[in-house]
């Protein structure tokens, strides 16, 4: 039985494929003089070059962490090319009908046309290819709401003195080994704005693409919602077919204050590299919220892609009885390794923070997660309550779980709830018997054990998850 | 439709079926008895496909196809289905959805189109009711905390749903009482046509009382060891599988 299911599940990257859009793209290396020119081509102020060049020189004295339970070659980052831009887009397009047709057929090959995504009820795209931003759709609609949604580096242009206020507030600079490079090199990401008391009318989505050899792809994110509004961002991801391993080191910080609410949710198909580890991206992501009070911040993700995933969505519950949400479903398989969680940190009183994840192993991979649940001394009543379950797909996979628990306050209470559990062959014999191939037996199942995960995420983006987890696990049975 | 010769069959080396011959023509229903480990669920497991279960030698036709060289998914296709002992749960996938992509497969198979939404809820509600269960178990995972007794049923809603051609029950009966077992059985007996044939294998001569045999086997050491009609399974009843061990050194 083993055997089938390793058939049924390796298979082919369905991402994998080049598209050759002539780029703009910097040597390799790293140091003052290439962020000068990053911010140059960006035609940022003075004021965020320095904040660059800060970030810079903190990191050049920090080492990587080595704490994750991931093996890897050591990354030369003198050999990474920090920025990369599709050459044909210098002139920003006024609409789709100026975009590169070369682009446009990516996406075709993706099964998401541009055009069908504009036309989607209530979803605005803004496009990252590589670095640059390249489409930004339904600006007009927001923009009668008030809701600024744009690429970061016209947000620090157009509107510095927010930017100003909360860019590092959530997280620092210096936080950590990746944060501090994404900080010095980051070429671009979304900035959303949402006013006071203000619904976003529709979902705002972005789609990443990394094309470029060798070009990490540090993109930065902030999302500020203000009193008493509510945005919903997705974000999915997929990635061309390369040889050589590609960084990824992405920063994205929400603030959510009083009495708001922020869901974002993440698609993450990213190359994860050959049946033998090669290639596959290096995903290092910190992606944090700070909840003021009454306020809501709910991450759901669906980690499908990369050979290396060491991300942490973190909510900073400040205020009051605020509320923090992580729902998340993480797939591996052949090489690959994940090593990624929450930290839901109690500050304010009657906090509340539910964890639910889902780990999928499968092939010769590992999966790990790894989460804290602190609870601060004034946080009166806090409660958490924390799943965490495992699925093992074959005998060659490992799943690990790292919970820590801190507890300072001898009001709050913690729950934490583990399984560990494996397609077993009796279920698949069952769905066998009553005339399921394999392939859809294992698909279905899986989907079962993440059904509670799923159903937190936006409707139009479950169904591409059910698609993406049957796609990842379907393969060639002879 | 089916026909077994001298099926010989191990499981992890150990030979269980040791030269079975069996002969289902459209419309019957045969009763496999005989006592424990004498071979009776391999035999389902054998027929079915299982993995572990290693048909040796011999030959096994259903429906004019060598069924032993037939995956488990594509044997279910053809039209044959085993009604578990111990049905597994499935967390997470609502019994709907594992209907829906079954029955549809099953159809496809047959070059039939997939019902519409409201054809399949229609089927499905009927065939609630025919085993007593409530529509909301449609909602619920597979198996996903049932009874022992609302799993049996699930089976034979189930098999229902699938309209298969060979009906393999392996002790549906067991762990069941009386009311339960009559809803199985009528469940079991609204699906003779004459045309869908019945392999039910018991322990229990109790369970023929509902389901009325046109003939009933005694499997011992992996053999049929003796064969008749109806009145077999009372002669079982009166006396025991002990009669057994005068012509056989066996299992326990």
């Amino acid at each position: 039985m083993s055997e089938q299911i390793d058939q049924a599940i390796s298979r082919e990257y369905e991402a994998g494929f080049v598209s050759d859009i002539e780029s703009d793209t910097f040597e390799p290396g790293l140091d003052e003089d290439v962020i000068r020119r990053i911010s140059e081509m960006k035609e940022e102020p003075e004021w965020m070059l320095e904040w660059r060049l800060q970030a810079f020189r903190s990191w050049q004295k920090m080492t990587e962490p080595d704490w994750a339970h991931l093996g890897y070659e050591p990354i030369d980052y003198q050999k990474i090319s920090y920025y990369s831009a599709p050459k044909s887009m210098k002139d920003r397009p006024k609409s789709l009908a100026e975009v590169d047709p070369e682009l446009i057929r990516t996406y075709e090959k993706l099964g998401i046309p541009l055009h069908e995504q504009e036309m989607l009820a209530g979803v605005a795209v803004d496009v990252v290819f590589d670095s640059v931003s390249v489409v930004t759709t339904f600006r007009e609609k927001l923009a009668e709401a008030g809701v600024i949604f744009c690429p970061i580096s016209e947000a620090i242009r157009k509107y510095p003195e927010l930017v100003k206020k909360y860019l590092g507030t959530v997280v620092p600079r210096t936080d950590n080994f990746f944060a501090a490079l994404n900080s010095a090199v980051f070429t671009d990401g979304s900035f959303v704005y949402i006013p006071k008391g203000v619904r976003c009318p529709m979902e705002l989505s972005t789609y990443f693409r990394i094309n470029e050899l060798n070009t990490g792809q540090f993109e930065r994110t902030l999302i500020v919602a203000e009193e008493g509004s509510y945005v919903s961002y997705l974000e999915g991801c997929t990635a061309p077919q390369r040889d050589e391993n590609q960084l990824h080191a992405a920063v994205v910080e929400l603030v959510a204050l009083d009495d708001s609410e922020i869901k974002y949710s993440t698609v993450q198909n990213w190359y994860p590299g050959d049946e033998n580890g090669v290639g596959g991206i290096f995903n290092f992501v910190t992606k944090r919220g700070v909840a003021e009070k009454n306020a809501k911040i709910s991450w759901t993700q669906v980690e499908t892609g990369s050979a290396i995933t060491w991300k942490y969505p973190s909510c900073i519950l400040r205020g009051d009885n605020s509320v923090g949400e992580f729902y998340s479903v993480a797939l591996t398989r052949s090489r690959q390794q994940a090593d990624t969680g929450t930290k839901m940190i109690h500050l304010g009183k009657n906090t509340t923070s539910t964890i639910i994840s889902k780990g999928i192993s499968a092939g010769n991979s590992s999966n790990t997660y790894r989460g804290l649940v602190k609870m601060g001394p004034n946080a009166d009543g806090a409660r958490n309550f924390t799943e965490c379950d495992s699925l093992l797909i074959g005998d060659t996979c490992a799943a690990h779980t790292f919970p820590y628990i801190e507890s300072a306050n001898p009001t709050a209470i913690v729950e934490h709830e583990a399984t560990t559990s494996t397609v077993s062959d009796d279920q698949l014999f069952l769905c066998q018997q009553r005339g399921l191939d394999i392939e859809k037996a294992i698909s279905m199942i899986v989907n079962g054990f993440c059904k509670e995960v799923f159903k937190e995420l936006p409707m139009e983006f479950a169904v591409e998850a059910g698609k993406l987890l049957e796609i990842s696990l379907e393969g060639s049975v002879g | 439709m089916l026909s077994i010769k001298d099926l010989h069959a191990s499981i992890e080396g150990n030979e269980i079926l040791k030269g079975l011959n069996l002969n289902v023509k459209p419309g019957e229903v045969h009763a496999i008895m005989g006592p424990n480990g004498a071979g009776k669920s391999t035999l389902g497991y054998v027929l079915s496909g299982r993995e572990e279960y290693e048909a040796t030698s011999g030959k096994v036709e259903f429906q004019e196809r060598d069924l032993l060289e037939l995956e488990v998914d594509e044997r279910a296709r053809a039209g044959l289905f085993l009604a578990f002992q111990y049905p597994v749960e499935i967390p997470g996938v609502s019994n709907m959805e594992f209907l829906k992509e079954s029955v549809s497969a099953a159809r496809k198979e047959r070059g039939q189109d997939p019902l519409t939404a409201a054809e399949f809820l229609r089927k499905a509600k009927a065939a609630c009711e025919q085993v007593n269960l409530p529509l909301d178990f449609l909602k619920r995972g597979v198996n996903e905390g049932f009874s022992g007794g609302e799993k049996k049923r699930n089976e034979i809603m189930q098999m229902i749903m699938l309209e298969p051609t060979l009906c393999i029950l392996d002790e549906s009966d067991s762990g069941l009482d009386i009311d339960a077992l009559k809803v199985v059985a009528d469940g079991v007996n609204s699906q003779r046509d004459g045309k869908r044939s019945f392999i039910v294998i018991t322990h229990y001569q109790r369970l023929l009382d509902f389901i009325k045999p046109d003939f009933v086997h005694i499997l011992a050491d992996g053999k049929i060891a003796k064969s008749g009609g109806p009145e077999l399974a009372k002669e079982v009843e009166a006396s025991g599988y002990a009669w057994l061990e005068d012509h056989e050194e066996t299992n326990a």
